[in-house]
């Protein structure tokens, strides 16, 4: 069971209280873009063994959106951070970093 | 290999056993082979299987980072079906099933295919029109399936409760020649006739790079050495999109943990396989008399191989509203398996962005019941380059946008 924090409301609450809803910061480009990048918005996705950014949403609390990173390897919630910003927050990255060094080349 | 059948049985029964022989070899790499399969769960040996049995191509190697068998193929609740709304899913699920019916004597290996018949349950007036549309589409597709009332269901299954508090059974999609199959015996009844045809079986053999020279491949890295190929197949499930990052692709895949349970042996009870998609959770009786139950995925990417307690309890929940006895029972064991869903949720078999690798992932919660059909095609397309049954499922239906949507068609697919 994951231990979340809601960085909207403060509240830390296991998981049932919140929804996974895949991965964050996918670019959404204008009307007019190509059939490849609708393509890798729509569809296409990291993935990863290991460190993953995404967005949740405090479903049954305060209702708001927000982003998490976490370990898919381990289930090891690294911090949760606002969802109004296109790239997780440097303190978070140094964090991570500092537990799972080398993480940034996957394997 | 040595032919098994009842005289065999006898022949060994006289001499206590001593004569049986290993059901296949464990044979280390040669330096090259004309095709590669990576990983050994149901899809890539049956793959294999067919290269050799259908295109005489019997240089192959099949590598395995774990054990035969260990990945989804070994842990999932072997149902077997194939009442798809879609045509190129009926085609392909419905191939399959039919390789069921005499997989046991094709491989010369018990499979124990049961053909116990199939229902899934219409608990909202939506599943009820949306079960009826897939029996009429089933006609048109020649795959045997019926809309049967509460009536027949209750006859079919004595221990159900029609008129659950929440969703009252108001009918079923009835396929009769579904059922279940032991799933071991498939990866290993492919295994054998693998080995026997000359092709090599490695376990432990973990793939950990892809070797292309000039957009095509060469071969593969791995924990027990560097091994050349023509061609390599990429049939991993839940790994699918670790392995086309080394090729240095990506997909539309997201890898998630789905779980099941077993409870204690009990007496036999209920012999035919029972979905229940709106409340999530479905049930069998296995032959040594435990329930075997499962349910909806996990909500987030995880490649941990164990699930969530409150998807469990979720799922039990469900199950107990429809078979009240279900509340007596001790649960014995729960596992889980990492799934490669897509997001039409429909598979992957795919010529790729390198030359000579080919893919077969994305069957997510329910692609037991293609094993045969999925190797069959799969392996048309490794030596011909192409398959009428794959066709539909190439990697650019996701830029075409010409979607196998059975995520609407059948909510939860297994
Ligand atoms: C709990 C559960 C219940 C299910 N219930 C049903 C059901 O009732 N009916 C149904 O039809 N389907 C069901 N499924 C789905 C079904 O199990 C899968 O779709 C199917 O088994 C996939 O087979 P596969 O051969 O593609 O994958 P797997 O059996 O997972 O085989 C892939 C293999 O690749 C290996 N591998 C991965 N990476 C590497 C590497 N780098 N090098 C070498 N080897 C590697 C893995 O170790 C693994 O053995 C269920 C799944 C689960 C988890
Ligand atoms: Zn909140």
């Amino acid at each position: 069971m994951l231990i979340v924090s809601c960085p909207n409301c403060g509240i830390t609450a296991e998981e049932t209280e919140f929804h996974a809803h895949g991965e964050a910061h996918i670019t959404r480009h204008a009307a007019d873009s190509s059939d490849d990048q609708m393509e890798t918005y729509l569809f296409m996705r990291k993935n990863p063994k290991g460190v993953h950014f995404e967005r949740w949403r405090h479903q049954n609390g305060c209702g708001k959106w927000f982003h998490m990173a976490r370990c898919t390897m381990t289930l090891e919630v690294f911090g949760t951070y606002s969802a109004q910003t296109y790239a997780p927050p440097e303190e978070l990255l140094a964090q991570i970093d500092a537990k799972r060094p080398g993480w940034r080349t996957p394997s | 290999m040595k032919k098994y059948s009842v005289f065999a049985v006898a022949r060994e029964a006289m001499r206590h056993h001593t004569g049986w022989t290993r059901a296949w070899r464990d044979a280390a790499p040669k330096k090259r082979y004309d095709a590669i399969i990576i990983g050994a769960g149901g899809h890539g040996l049956a793959t294999a299987y067919y290269l050799g049995k259908n295109f005489g191509i019997t240089n192959v190697a099949i590598l395995e980072k774990g054990w035969l068998g260990g990945g989804n193929t070994g842990r999932n609740t072997t149902i077997i079906r194939s009442n798809y709304l879609q045509d190129p899913s009926a085609a392909i699920y419905e191939k399959a099933r039919s390789l069921y019916e005499t997989m046991s004597q094709d491989l010369n290996y018990n499979v124990m295919f049961s053909p116990r018949g199939v229902i899934m349950l219409a608990q909202t007036e939506h599943e009820v029109r949306g079960y009826k549309r897939t029996a009429h589409a089933n006609m048109l597709q020649g795959v045997k399936t019926e809309f049967i009332s509460p009536e027949k269901v209750k006859q079919l299954v004595p221990i159900i409760n029609l008129a659950g508090p929440r969703y009252p059974v108001l009918g079923g999609l009835w396929q009769a020649r579904g059922g279940t199959a032991r799933h071991d015996a498939v990866a290993w009844g492919y295994a054998r006739a693998c080995s026997d045809m000359g092709m090599d079986v490695i376990q432990q053999c973990e793939v950990t790079g892809i070797r292309s020279e000039g957009g095509k491949v060469v071969g593969v890295s791995t924990t027990k050495g560097d091994i050349g190929c023509d061609k390599l197949g990429m049939v991993v499930a839940g790994h699918s999109g670790h392995l086309a990052d080394m090729a240095g692709f990506r997909l539309p895949i997201e890898s998630v943990a789905l779980q099941a349970l077993v409870s204690e042996p009990i007496k036999p009870c209920m012999d035919v396989v029972v979905m229940a998609n709106t409340v999530h959770g479905y049930m069998s009786q296995s032959d040594k008399g435990e329930m075997v139950i499962g349910g909806g995925t996990d909500g987030y990417n995880n490649y941990t191989q164990r699930g969530s307690f409150h998807h469990i309890e979720e799922t039990v929940r469900a199950l107990i509203e429809t078979f009240p006895m279900v509340s007596r029972l001790k649960m014995l064991r729960q596992w889980g398996g990492i799934v490669d869903v897509t997001g039409d949720r429909s598979p992957i078999l795919s010529r790729t962005p390198v030359d000579g690798i080919f893919i077969n992932c994305g069957w997510g919660t329910g692609g037991f019941k293609a094993i045969p059909g999925s190797g069959w095609a799969m392996a048309e397309l490794m030596a011909k380059g192409r398959s009428p049954l794959t066709d539909a499922f190439g990697l650019d239906r996701f830029t075409q946008g010409r979607f196998i949507d059975e995520s609407v068609a059948a909510g939860v697919a297994h």
